[in-house]
């Protein structure tokens, strides 16, 4: 009796396995056929039926999942006011396909595969630079263009032909806010710290350090071990060995720890934190405490308030998209640039008069475009947008908000 | 000095916390020669459950008695998930090959992990700030939390509680006859089945007592949260001899403080990043030169 239950057991979920594969061939058939059956037609009037996929490439889940999510936020706000767009004299509906890279290198070229399979036309992403670097060379490979939101260390976009990014670097980053530190605090003694092995933590920290040192001022470093979730030890040193400032540009997750331990530590330093800090839950973390945190972004709210009413009567139209915002409706900086990535895509269709991926890239260096961000074109070399301005953002730990302390033009290296 | 102490207080936190974890590995252990994969997972269930009958119990009554009822609530429903884990995964295959159980536990280790984070939305969730246990205090000029302070406290009343159960009580020589030898004590007519569950119920509750210190210290929780505490406390249950309550406790707070005191050395040296590596560099080194840990049986079974 028990071997007859077995054997329908595994028949049943082999049968399930068999389908589940038939069901993906035969959703992808059609897919692949499409643009081959309805190139021939293009002349033909046929409007309204065209639909041209935009690829998201975004964390939804694992350490960067709360950023990711908020700048799919700005893409899907943007694709509700613009679902369409004209191309070469025919309107085509903007769907947005979703890969989950889940904030981790090891899984982030499968999600970038799953794009290219899906035809998109061109891929917005990612959050966090370590996957953007891991699924590059994939996009590389089949000719796809890819459009970084706010990934921001150097090596997303150097050597890849196809890799364009709309936001600052990390060296004019760590350079701005070496400065800002110098300036602020008159700091000499910086203690950063990052996590091990993660491209971005440790691009920026190595940026940091340059311009630290080269102004004269001291650099201690630490590197701490993934999933680790003791920081007292780490600010404890930082403490003792006499810390102005720290720096700690790490993923979200690990943000909240170290800074609500730092918190009941009674860490006095302020802490300087890249465009990653600028997230409401690290917000949340410190609310109510003594913690001084400013962090360089993108974007401040209030710099385009049509934008911002529009977004925040979005985030609080349903439960869900609040809850993906972090729970309350404080816009962060990678929402505004999501929405502007959004409409440089589908600024670049129209410039190429085509939905092609070829043509799209290279229509890519010529696209300008001014987004509530600012001003965005791309330079000759890698692909990476001329932007010469940060956003110093301070956290008012009363009242959980953010304040704008200063905007900073780096020091011109 | 101020900072020397502040490394050896985090250490003994830190050690603690493992300790509590690390029980529940070397009973099992001890008695169903069963590394249960899943207890790391069953801790993060803890947390997370923590968050979400707190969030739900403010609602109807005042904070204060929100969150005490919340922590109770934990206890009691955490014991029943271990109790149903083993009812449900390892009981049928109480006459299967040793490895099947174990496949089975690895198995309801990523259930769990994906359940956590279908019902977060894999976005990192903040435990909630438990009165006194969140609280600082100024030991030798170190601010931290009465939680790391009290944690060694109710490690050791809780191993000696422990001990005096296993060695004093009906049911603690059930234990340690069926530990002995299964298929004898269930001769001698030892339900065996109760045993185990008590076993399961003990390491579950105990998980939850860590869960409630280490994440009111650690307030971020997500998935995988349970995965690298649970790691080490397996550690240091090898290290301590897997199958012995005390030898699991020494062997947590020996990883504990040297972990921390690695992290602690200055940073010139570059050698924090190596923490980790240092608690499974040590698994190695007991696993060749004494493989049954430090107060381990003279058992020769094959994992």
């Amino acid at each position: 009796m028990k071997k007859i239950i077995a054997l329908l057991l595994v028949l049943c979920m082999s049968f399930a396995l068999l389908a589940g594969c038939g069901g993906s061939t035969e959703s992808a058939a059609p897919e692949s056929s499409a643009p081959e059956s309805s190139a021939p037609e293009s002349s033909a009037p046929e409007a309204g039926d065209k639909v041209v996929k935009i690829g998201v490439f975004e964390p939804a889940t694992g350490d960067s999942a709360s950023g990711g999510k908020k700048e799919m936020l700005g893409m899907q706000y943007a694709n509700s006011i613009t679902p369409t767009v004209e191309v070469g004299g025919e309107t085509y509906t903007v769907e947005l396909v979703y890969a989950d890279n889940g904030s981790t290198t090891d899984k982030a070229p499968s999600a970038a595969s799953q794009l290219v399979g899906e035809n998109v036309a061109i891929v917005l992403g990612s959050y966090g630079s370590g996957v953007s670097i891991a699924g590059g060379p994939i996009f590389d490979d089949a000719g796809l263009p890819a459009l970084g939101v706010t990934c921001t260390n150097p090596n997303v976009t150097a050597g890849n032909d196809y890799y364009f990014r709309i936001c600052f670097l990390d060296n004019f980053q760590a350079d701005v806010l070496a400065n800002f530190a110098m300036d602020k605090f008159d700091a000499q003694v910086a203690y950063c710290l990052g996590e091990n092995g993660n491209e971005y933590d440790q691009g920026l920290i190595a940026f940091f350090e340059q311009v630290f040192t080269a102004a004269g001022g001291t650099v201690i470093k630490d590197s701490f071990p993934q999933n680790n979730s003791d920081f007292s030890t780490y600010l404890n040193k930082a403490k003792s060995e006499g810390a102005d400032v720290i720096f700690t540009p790490v993923s979200i997750a690990y943000a909240t720890q170290i800074l609500s331990q730092a918190a009941s530590l009674g860490i006095e330093a302020p802490f300087l934190g890249s465009d990653t800090l600028d997230d409401n839950m690290v917000l949340e973390a410190i609310k109510g405490t003594d913690i001084e945190l400013y962090v360089s972004t993108f974007y401040q709210e209030g710099g385009d308030p049509d934008f911002d009413a529009g977004i925040k009567e979005y985030i609080n139209s349903s439960a869900d998209i609040l809850a993906a915002n972090g729970g309350n409706d404080t816009i962060s900086a990678v929402t505004a640039m999501g929405y502007d990535a959004y409409y440089v895509a589908l600024e670049a269709m129209k410039l190429a008069g085509s939905v092609e991926p070829a043509d799209i890239k290279a229509a890519m260096w010529d696209v300008t475009y001014t987004g509530v961000s600012g001003d965005i074109a791309f330079e000759e070399v890698n692909g990476d947008a001329i932007r010469d301005t940060a956003f110093i953002k301070t956290a008012n730990t009363a009242d959980g908000t953010w304040t704008l302390e200063t905007v900073q033009t780096g020091s011109g290296q | 000095m101020e900072y020397a102490i502040s490394i050896l207080l985090s250490g003994i936190s830190v050690g603690g916390q493992y300790a509590l974890i690390a029980i529940g590995y070397t009973m099992v252990y001890g008695i169903l020669r069963l590394i249960n994969f899943a207890h790391g997972d069953v801790f993060m269930v803890a947390g997370l459950m923590g968050i979400y009958f707190t969030s739900w119990l403010t609602s109807v009554m005042s904070p204060g008695a929100a969150v005490l009822c919340s922590l109770l609530l934990v206890i009691v429903m955490t014991v029943l998930l271990g109790f149903i884990i083993e009812r449900v995964a390892y009981k049928p295959l109480r006459s299967a090959p040793r490895m099947s159980v174990m496949i089975s536990a690895i198995g309801v280790s990523y259930l769990l992990q994906n359940t956590a984070t279908y019902i977060t939305g894999g976005q990192p969730m903040t435990y909630p700030s438990i009165p006194f246990l969140f609280d600082t205090v100024t030991v030798a000029g170190n601010n931290i939390k009465w939680a790391v302070l009290l944690t060694p406290v109710l490690v050791i009343i809780l191993v000696l509680a422990l001990t005096q159960l296993i060695n004093r009580t009906k049911v603690g020589m059930a234990m340690r006859a069926v530990a002995k030898d299964f298929e004898t004590s269930r001769l001698m007519g030892i339900k065996i089945n109760s045993v185990i569950s008590v076993t399961f119920v003990i390491g579950s509750a105990l998980a939850a007592v860590g869960s409630i210190l280490y994440f009111t210290n650690y307030q971020s929780i997500v998935p995988t949260a349970g995965a690298m505490p649970g790691l080490k406390a397996f550690v240091a249950a090898v290290f301590g001899g897997i199958g012995s309550v005390p030898g699991a406790v020494i062997g947590a707070f020996i990883i504990g403080i040297c972990e921390t005191i690695i992290k602690g050395l200055p940073s010139a040296w570059d050698v924090s990043v190596f923490s980790d590596a240092f608690t499974f560099a040590l698994l190695i080194v007991i696993l060749v030169f004494k493989p049954t840990g430090l107060f381990g049986e003279k058992a020769t079974d094959k994992v």
